[in-house]
Formats: structure tokens, sequence, C-alpha cells
């Protein structure tokens, strides 16, 4: 009887002890903690200034050196031109650009060679997130260029560092807002071209003074009555925009504004 | 002097270019949330609705009107139809001159009025569409019927909302055509029943003394055929319905099914089975000429024609398993198109020529689902444990189908019902029957 008792206690102490040693072991079992990703918060600034990698700023500065050497008088328009495409992309860099506009001035022939040099260099070796938007819409960048050329000719240095284009940030709220007003009529044909032109003139508090179709005549054409439901709808979009979110300075830069409305991605996707 | 002038040519050229330079900013994208509109109340004079009240025994035609249009386009999906208690403006003022402040305060996009009269004993229904964040009129129409065609109005009007915002015809004033299916399972009744798109006005068309199966509209008018047996045989049925006249289509030895209009009307397409041994064929409906289409030793049914009439798909097993096919309507350049996992069937051609709908069978699971007419971009839009048989609307945006239920361990619970879902795959709603229903078949719009 006792050794009965004396086997069943030590079995009960046996499970006790592995019960105490075991459990809390178990419990304590560390928690498998996803890593944590650290998110730096940057302010954004007012103009979109996104830096260079850094060895690709070691060859621009070099660039730039070699231009500095050079001097001379004026040159023809033609030779401006073609030093565009680098200056267009980096809106931070504008003053030097304009400063390099005035050097190149001075001496047409060297200053050639050197643009060639710095835009084949900026075709081939350096993708350069600002000038996807001037590389997809060649117009509009010569648009852009002409006026500030015109500029450097007729106004001050200070004013042709107002880019005539929005920049990204401001371009994105004006977009992000758009989006959300914007119903997309889901009956039209997607394999149609679902693009409306609208020109807007703003006051400057974002509210629209006037609202254009561009493509106006194509309304009331035979078989494109869906283009009239798809620029109803821009037009929807804009007026419940209202106020538009346009930024805070250099009204006569976007008081007249061409919304381009294209709905084939959504209807495609 | 010379100078002078290119100077003045040159400072012209950079006004000019100064001026057009605009900055564009380009809109891609947009949200696909409902339209938010408002369909106010019809209003009627106080004589008229004495007099409709009379005649059709309900009162408030106007806003019953209001109703239908309103559930329409509710369940379209494209559209969010405001709650009335937040109106401001009366409706017969409304119809008149909308203030649309008023209506944009309530974030209306668009707003529909109308009034109702009674001419000469006949119901005269006119409706204005606006835009009201443009503050103008964007359509106005009116109709007149007799008084009992009113939900009729009700559907027609939201065919021309529906096309006037979103660019594509309506499906509104249109008819379903289903089994409607009584008593248990294993002694199932069925009916053929025909109803409008929104569940109302119910007709029986058989009394269900026989199994009916498979209804299909004929595109171009209220011609029916379906399957049911004679002698034992499944056979395939003519019928009209406005007349209610009804015959066996063709003389053959075996047993005809799956049968569908060819796009003009004019002919019927199906399968016919002898020896176990089933293939296609086309009958001419004036001339009652057979032909025979596909000649394969394999299992050819489901034939749909495409909407210019120069294809057809249809399912059949000769790779094995049950796939989906293409070819010329005369039976050449048999092409598969399915090639995922699973079983496919019932393909049905898209009224836009477009798409291609069916059923597939995947691991013990149904679904419906679209591919373009080549087999590319397959999209399965709904799952579920069985379903089958869609039916496009006529504009080709919306599918209808039926699914059933599991029966549980003591053979109860089992259920059919219509269910409609949008090419989205998001907007998927029951449409109320009385019965259980299956096998629906959606006509083409009644007024064109």
């Amino acid at each position: 009887m006792s050794k009965n008792i004396l086997i069943s206690s030590l079995l009960h102490f046996i499970l006790i002890f592995i019960t105490a040693v075991s459990l809390p072991f178990l419990a304590k079992k560390p928690l498998d903690l996803p890593p944590i990703i650290s998110v730096e918060l940057i302010q954004i600034a007012e103009e979109t200034n996104i830096p260079y990698a850094p060895k690709a700023k070691k060859i621009i500065e070099e660039v730039k050196k070699k231009e500095e050497k050079v001097t001379s008088e004026q040159a023809p328009p033609k030779k401006v031109k073609k030093e565009k495409p680098d200056s267009v992309p980096l809106p931070d860099e504008n003053l030097e650009k304009v400063k390099k506009i005035e050097e190149k001035k001075q001496n047409p022939e060297k200053i050639e060679d050197e643009i060639k040099q710095v835009s084949e260099f900026e075709k081939d070796d350096l993708f350069d997130p600002d000038s996807i938007a001037a590389l997809i819409d060649k117009s509009k960048e010569e648009t852009a260029e002409t006026i500030k050329k015109n500029n450097k000719i007729t106004q001050s240095s200070d004013k042709n560092v107002d880019n005539l284009s929005l920049t990204l940030n401001e371009e994105d709220a004006l977009k992000a807002q758009i989006f959300s007003c914007w119903s997309i009529p889901l009956g039209l044909p997607y394999n149609e071209n679902l693009l409306v032109r609208i020109k807007l003139e703003l006051k400057p508090d974002g509210t629209v003074i006037r609202s254009e179709i561009m493509d106006h005549a194509r309304m009331n054409k035979p078989g494109q009555g869906f283009y009239k439901v798809l620029a109803e709808s821009a037009l929807r979009a804009i007026k419940l925009c209202q106020p538009l979110r346009v930024p805070t300075k250099g009204y006569e830069r976007w008081k007249n504004l061409q919304l381009n409305f294209d709905a084939r991605e959504m209807l495609q996707g | 002097m010379i100078n002078k002038i290119k100077l003045s040519l040159v400072l012209l050229v950079i006004a000019i270019s100064q001026s057009n330079a605009l900055i564009e900013v380009d809109i891609t994208r947009g949200n696909l949330d409902p339209l938010p509109i408002a369909v106010s109340p019809l209003s009627a004079e106080e004589v008229t609705e004495d007099n409709l009240t009379k005649e059709l025994k309900e009162e408030n035609i106007g806003q019953k009107i209001s109703e239908v249009v309103e559930n329409n386009l509710k369940n379209s999906g494209l559209f969010n139809p405001l709650n009335k208690d937040a109106f401001l403006q009366k409706p017969d003022i409304a119809h008149l001159k909308p203030r649309f402040e008023d209506w944009s305060l309530i974030k209306a996009q668009a707003l529909i009025t109308g009034k109702v009269t009674l001419v000469n004993e006949k119901l005269r229904v006119e409706f204005r569409l606006w835009d009201v964040l443009a503050g103008k009129e964007m359509m106005a129409l009116a109709f007149t019927t007799v008084p009992s065609n009113w939900r009729r109005v009700g559907h027609i009007i939201t065919d021309k909302v529906y096309e006037r915002l979103t660019g594509e015809k309506g499906y509104f004033d249109t008819r379903i055509i289903y089994v409607a299916e009584e008593g248990p399972k294993t002694k199932r009744i069925k009916k053929l029943a025909i109803m409008d798109q929104d569940g109302s006005n119910i007709k029986y068309l058989t009394l269900g003394n026989e199994l009916v199966l498979t209804p299909r509209f004929n595109p171009t008018n209220q011609m029916v055929t379906y399957l049911s047996y004679f002698r034992n045989l499944p056979r395939v049925y003519l019928l009209d319905i406005e007349t209610g006249i009804q015959e066996v289509v063709g003389d053959f030895p075996g047993m005809t099914f799956a049968p569908r209009f060819s796009p003009d009307g004019k002919k019927i397409i199906m399968s016919f089975a002898m020896d176990g041994n089933s293939d296609i064929y086309t009958m001419d409906l004036e001339n009652r000429i057979v032909e025979r289409i596909t000649n394969h030793p394999s299992i050819d049914t489901s034939p749909s024609y495409s909407p210019d009439g120069k294809f057809i798909c249809f399912n059949s097993d000769r790779s094995g398993y049950q796939q989906i096919y293409v070819m010329k309507s005369d039976g050449t350049s048999v092409k598969r198109i399915s090639f995922g996992k699973g079983l496919y069937g019932t393909p049905v051609w898209s009224p836009r020529g477009d798409l291609i709908a069916f059923t597939k069978l995947h691991k013990g699971k149904f679904y419906i689902g679209v591919m373009r007419n080549d087999g590319s971009g397959e999209r399965l839009l709904t799952e579920n444990y069985y379903q089958e048989a869609p039916s496009w609307s006529p504009n080709g945006r919306v599918l209808i189908f039926y699914r059933e239920t599991k029966t549980d361990s003591e053979g109860k619970g089992f259920s059919a019902k219509l269910w409609s879902i949008d090419l989205t795959g998001y907007n998927e709603r029951m449409v109320k029957t009385e019965s259980d229903a299956s096998d629906p078949s959606w006509s083409s719009l009644l007024s064109n």
C-alpha cells in the first residue's frame, strides 16, 4: 500500500516537475516579430528635388568645371536649343542652367561640344527621373524651352528660374484631386480614342472662370456619341473639384491650364 | 528697315509661341464609384392623380414610376440613387427649373424630374435629365402609353438615362424567360416563366405537365426556343410568346438539345445526338432545311453564334476534356480557345462580340467567367458550389445565371435561384422570383 503511495507520489512529483520545467519554457518562447522597417519622413519642398547618384554628380561637376573655363560672346538661339535636354530635367539646377546658357552665349563653338557631351552622357548613363515627363512629351518640352529662351532674352535672369510647368508635387496634388472627382462612365467602348482635352482659365484661388473642350467638333459627329458622354464626365469632374488645388505661387504660370482626360488606361485595365 | 521687320516678325513668333504655351496635366485615372443621382418623384396634378388611381387601383403612380427607375439604376451598380428624404425641392417645381445649388448640396451629380398626365385616357409621362454641376438640361422626353404599362415607362426612362450617362445602351426594358421550379428535387415540376428584367410581371407559359429546359430568346423578336420531352425524348420546341403557339422543331430520330437562335433569328442552332455521338446542326426556320455543322466522334454541344453570325463557339471533348472551341459558321477552321485547368461549358457569345461567357468546373467548384473570343484574358467573375448557364444582357455588360444550393443530409435546403453579375465582378445580385428558378435567358430590348 505504502509502496503504491510512494510510486504514485513519485510519479506525481515527476509530472509536476516536468510541467514546472517545460511549461514556462514554452510560454517564454520569444515572439517572432517581423523586423522593423524604418521610414524616414522627409519634408517635401516646393520644388521637386531628386538628388543625383554620387557617381553622376562627380561627372557632372567635372563637366561644369570645364564649362566655367569657356568664355566669349553671344550665341545664336539654335545652339541654345540643343543644350536644352540637359537643362530641363533638373529644376533645382535652374540657376546654374541659366549661368551655363549665358556662358555658352559667349562662345558658341566650343560650348556646342561640351553640350553634346553632357546630353549624351545623360541619355546613356544616367536615368534622370525628372526627365520622364519631358521624354514622354517632346512637344511640351519644346514649347517650354522656347519660352524659357525668350525669357532669358527679354527678362531678368531671376524670372527664368520660374519653370513653365508644374513641379511634380504640384502636379500630383492637382491630379490626385481630380482623380477623386472624376467618375469614369463605364460603358465607353474601350478600343476608341478616349482622350478629352479641356482648356481652363483659372482664378488665383483655383476656381474655374472658363472651361473649353478642345475637340468640340467631335462631340456632334455621328458615331462619337460616347465622346460627348466622356467630355461631360470630365467637365463634371472639374466642376465638382472646384476650387482646384493649384500652387499658391506663380499664378501667371498656371492661370491657363490644360487637362487631358484619358480613360483608356482605366477601361482597358 | 529690313532688320526691323525681321525683328518684329521674330517678336511676333515669340508672342504666339508664348501664348500657346500651356501647362498640360494628364488625368489618366478616375474613380469607378457609382454616380450619385437624384430621382425626384414624378409629379401629377390632383385630377390626374384621382383618375389614375381609379383606373389602375394604384396610388401615386408618379412616385412608383420613379421608384422603378431608382431601383433599376441602383441594381446596375453604376449609379447611387440618393435618399428622397434629403430632397429640398418639390417635384413639380424641380421639373420646371431645378435649384441646382440645392441638388449639388446633397451631392447629386445628375437629377431626374418628371410629370405624369392623363391625356385622352392615355398615360403621358415626361421626364428631364439634368446635369446638376453644369446647371443644364441633358435630355427631355415624353412617352404616351396605356396606363397599365406604367412600369415599362419606368424601364424605358432608365434606358434613356443610362445611355445618356454611360455612353452605352441600357438593358432595362427587357424580359427574362426562365424555368420556374417547384416541388421536391426528385419530383420537380418545371414550367416556363417570363418576367420583366427587375422580377415583376411574372407569367407562366406552360402548365408543368412536361419537363422544360433551356429556354432561349430570339434576339430579334418575342419568339422562344426551348427543350421539352416528347415521347420521353428531349426535343427542341418553338414558342411564340404573343400567341402561345408552340411546335416541335424538325423531325429527328434521336434527341435534340441545347437550342439557340442565330443573331438574325432565322435559324436555330442545336445539338443532335444519336448512338452516343452528338454533333451540331442548324435548321432554317423558313424552309426547315437542316444542315450538319460538325462531324466528329466526340460530343459537340452548346453552340452559340457570334453577333455577326460569322462564327460559332461550342464545347467539345475532342481533346479528352470538355473545352471551348470556335469555328466558322460553316464548320471549318475549328480552333480550341480554352486552355485553363478544369472543364469548360455553356459558352455564350456576348452581344457586343468581344467576349465569350462560360461555366467552368475546377476542383469541385463552379465558376462563371468570361474570356475574349480568341481565348485570351480569361476572367472568373464568381465562384460557388453549383452555378451555370450564363446569359448576356442585350448590351453585353451583365450576365444572368442560376445557382443551386447544397442539400443537407436530410435532403432539405435545396434551392435554385437566378443571380446576375456585371463584368466588373463586383455587382452580384439575386434576382427575385416567386419560386425556384433556373436556365434564365435575357431578351433583347423591347423598344428599339
